[in-house]
């Protein structure tokens, strides 16, 4: 049983003009098991959660706290957190020209465990979790997210979940741009790793359509650095169809 | 060339040729003050027919062409011969030929001459393997017939304190293509002049490199093409990483498309990456063309330093800091070094990346 807890969380980006803040005080606690969504405008700062929580380099945290099973993720390097049990599929994750997709999930997970895993049932475990997401093989002979479409990024990232087992994951709009099969092939993977390893999930999204595969246990609407409404799933409908407006602008 | 030519233009320094080179600290290999000994450190490993290696004595090795280089006409006059490597036209050679240079001295210089030949249609990979202390000057031909294909690896794997100054000139006939892959990972200082002159029309030519300058290392290589003739093509990819105090590397690219190279299809990349503070990367894309009636010519030269998403995506996997950037610099260089095409020479080349990003304390 593991938990995330975010408090007050405060986090501004740095610029040529200055440090903006952009999260002005979240607070949210994620179990295991429990999946969550949050959904909000574009540009109200849902990424730098996620980012801030792995660790970017790119923000500063300025106030708050965020603590995996009470211990400070924020005093560690962004690889002590994902060994810590965090993961971070990325709204865009970045493209490693001349490093091999095998390459880069057989190093990660020697990371992650501590020693490099057998390799016949690490190549099983590979192949199956693309197979899992059909994906061809021949992915894992060409470089990470290199010429990849938006859709096969996605897939990739929650091959990665499957991969590495982690307890807490944040998955940052990772239904944007896939298709409609794609959708379900995706969502079932994170499913699977839901039940495989009991995860707890923050799933930023802007659309209904994925929460109908992977059901939410909160629904929160985020807007303008924080948090300002709770629900359950029932929240997503009713956002879906009346919009931001009265969270916005005020 | 005449034996007794002793008028040499001895750099200064401004000339635009040299104006990147420590002229102080080439041993007096540019002005003739360096004391040359009667050195042959070059060995030929092969028993491949229709391959034929011979050393010509220097009054029946006449070169094909002129040189403007200073330390090469030095070498043209010292050298007593020429070690000839020729490749009988219409021979496949299947198994790669190897050409091992260990030097050994840095007391006195070695000048030394090779030609590489090969007849129409033939088809060769030779590697020139170079380790050991060097103080050597070099003029590598290669004389490639109409239909041949050579591949030509030069790896720099000198010992620290090694002064290596070479030209390598290609003269690529009709429809012959020639393709060579310089490596450059060790010595003190190291300039080399890789050319290629198209004297036949479907011709071609793929110059890549790699290079990595650590504290103290000054890695040099100037490039030359020559279309001067039409329908040639030629690619040129070179990378380069540099880490600690003083660590400088030169790369320039002129590419020459003469009146007569209509239909020249030309790009030439340089890509470096700065690894710490106090390098210096100096990248000098040159494109000078006499005719419009071309295919396309292009060139690139980034200089950048680690990307943060990157290194941030690897460890967000809970890849270490040190682990990351060794992927990159490993992935940087790939492309290049896997075209060399023979897994232990690249395996041994990227342990010695990682030990260079290591030394300079990632
Ligand atoms: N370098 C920067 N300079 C200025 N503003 C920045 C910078 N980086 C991020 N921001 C701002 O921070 C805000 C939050 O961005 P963030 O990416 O977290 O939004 P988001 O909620 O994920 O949006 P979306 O739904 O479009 O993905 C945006 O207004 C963005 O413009
Ligand atoms: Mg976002």
């Amino acid at each position: 049983m593991s938990t995330l807890e975010i408090r007050g969380l405060q986090v501004s980006v740095n610029t040529d003009a200055g440090a903006v803040e952009i999260l002005k005080g979240v607070d949210l606690t994620i179990k295991s098991g429990e999946t969550h969504a949050i959904m909000g405008p574009n540009g109200s700062g849902k990424s730098t959660l996620a980012y801030s929580i792995a660790g970017h380099p790119k923000y500063s945290i300025t106030g708050g706290t965020v603590t995996l099973d009470g211990v400070d993720l924020l005093e560690m390097t962004v690889d002590e957190r994902a060994k810590a049990g965090l993961f971070l599929a990325m709204q865009y994750p970045v493209e490693v020209p001349g490093v091999s997709v095998s390459n880069f999930l057989r190093t990660a997970v020697t990371a992650l465990r501590g020693e490099a895993p057998k390799l016949r049932t690490w190549t099983g475990e590979v192949k199956d979790a693309m197979e899992a997401l059909k994906m061809d093989p021949a992915f894992a002979t060409r470089n990470v997210n290199e010429g990849f479409s938006g859709g096969e990024k996605k897939r990739h990232e929650i091959m990665q979940l499957e991969l590495l087992k982690p307890k807490i994951a944040i998955l940052d709009e990772t239904d944007s741009g896939l298709d409609v099969d794609a959708l379900r092939i995706v969502s079932e993977g994170v499913v699977r790793a839901k039940e495989a390893n009991n995860l707890g999930v923050l799933l930023i999204t802007h659309y209904t359509r994925i929460l109908r595969y992977i059901k939410p246990d909160f629904v929160h609407v985020f807007a303008n650095g924080k948090i300002v409404e709770e629900g359950g799933a029932e929240l997503a409908e009713k956002l879906e169809a009346n919009g931001y407006a009265e969270y916005v602008g005020s | 060339m005449s034996l007794l030519t002793t008028n040499y233009l001895t750099p200064t320094g401004r000339e635009e040729a040299w104006r990147f080179t420590p002229l102080k600290r080439l041993g007096g290999l540019h002005d003739g003050t360096a004391k040359v000994g009667d050195r042959q450190s070059l060995s030929y490993k092969s028993s491949a027919s229709g391959v034929k290696f011979e050393r010509i004595s220097r009054e029946l090795a006449t070169s094909p062409v002129e040189t403007d280089d200073v330390v090469m006409q030095r070498v043209r006059e010292g050298a007593h011969n020429v070690a000839t490597l020729t490749i009988a036209a219409n021979t496949e050679v299947a198994e790669t030929i190897t050409l091992s240079r260990s030097a050994q001295g840095l007391d006195s210089a070695e000048f030394s001459r090779v030609r590489i030949e090969l007849g129409a249609h033939a088809r060769a990979t030779v590697i020139m393997e170079n380790t050991g202390d060097a103080f050597l000057a070099e003029d590598v031909e290669f004389v490639l017939a109409p239909g041949s294909n050579l591949t030509f690896v030069s790896l720099q794997e000198w010992n620290t304190g090694s002064t290596h100054l070479a030209k390598h000139h290609a003269i690529v006939d009709r429809d012959a293509s020639f393709k060579s892959i310089t490596v450059t990972v060790g010595g003190s200082l190291v300039r080399l002049l890789p050319s290629v002159e198209f004297i036949g029309q479907g011709a071609s030519c793929e110059l890549l490199g790699v290079y990595f300058a650590t504290e103290g290392q000054f890695f040099e290589h100037r490039m030359f093409v020559d279309h001067k003739v039409p329908n040639a093509k030629s690619r040129v990819n070179y990378k380069g990483a540099l880490a600690g105090q003083g660590a400088h590397t030169v790369w320039i690219g002129d590419v020459f498309i003469r009146a007569a190279a209509e239909g020249t299809d030309t790009y030439e990349l340089n890509r470096n990456l700065l690894l710490s503070d106090g390098a210096r990367a100096d990248s000098v894309p040159n494109l000078e063309i006499e005719t419009g009636e071309i295919v396309g010519a292009g060139h690139a030269s980034t200089t950048g330093r680690f990307d943060d998403e990157q290194l941030f995506y690897l460890m967000s996997r809970g890849i270490e800091l040190s682990d990351a950037r060794r992927l990159v610099v490993r992935g940087f260089f790939n492309e290049i070094v896997t075209e060399i095409g023979d897994a232990v020479i690249q395996d041994r080349l990227m342990d010695r990346i990682d030990n260079e990003l290591a030394k300079a304390g990632s």
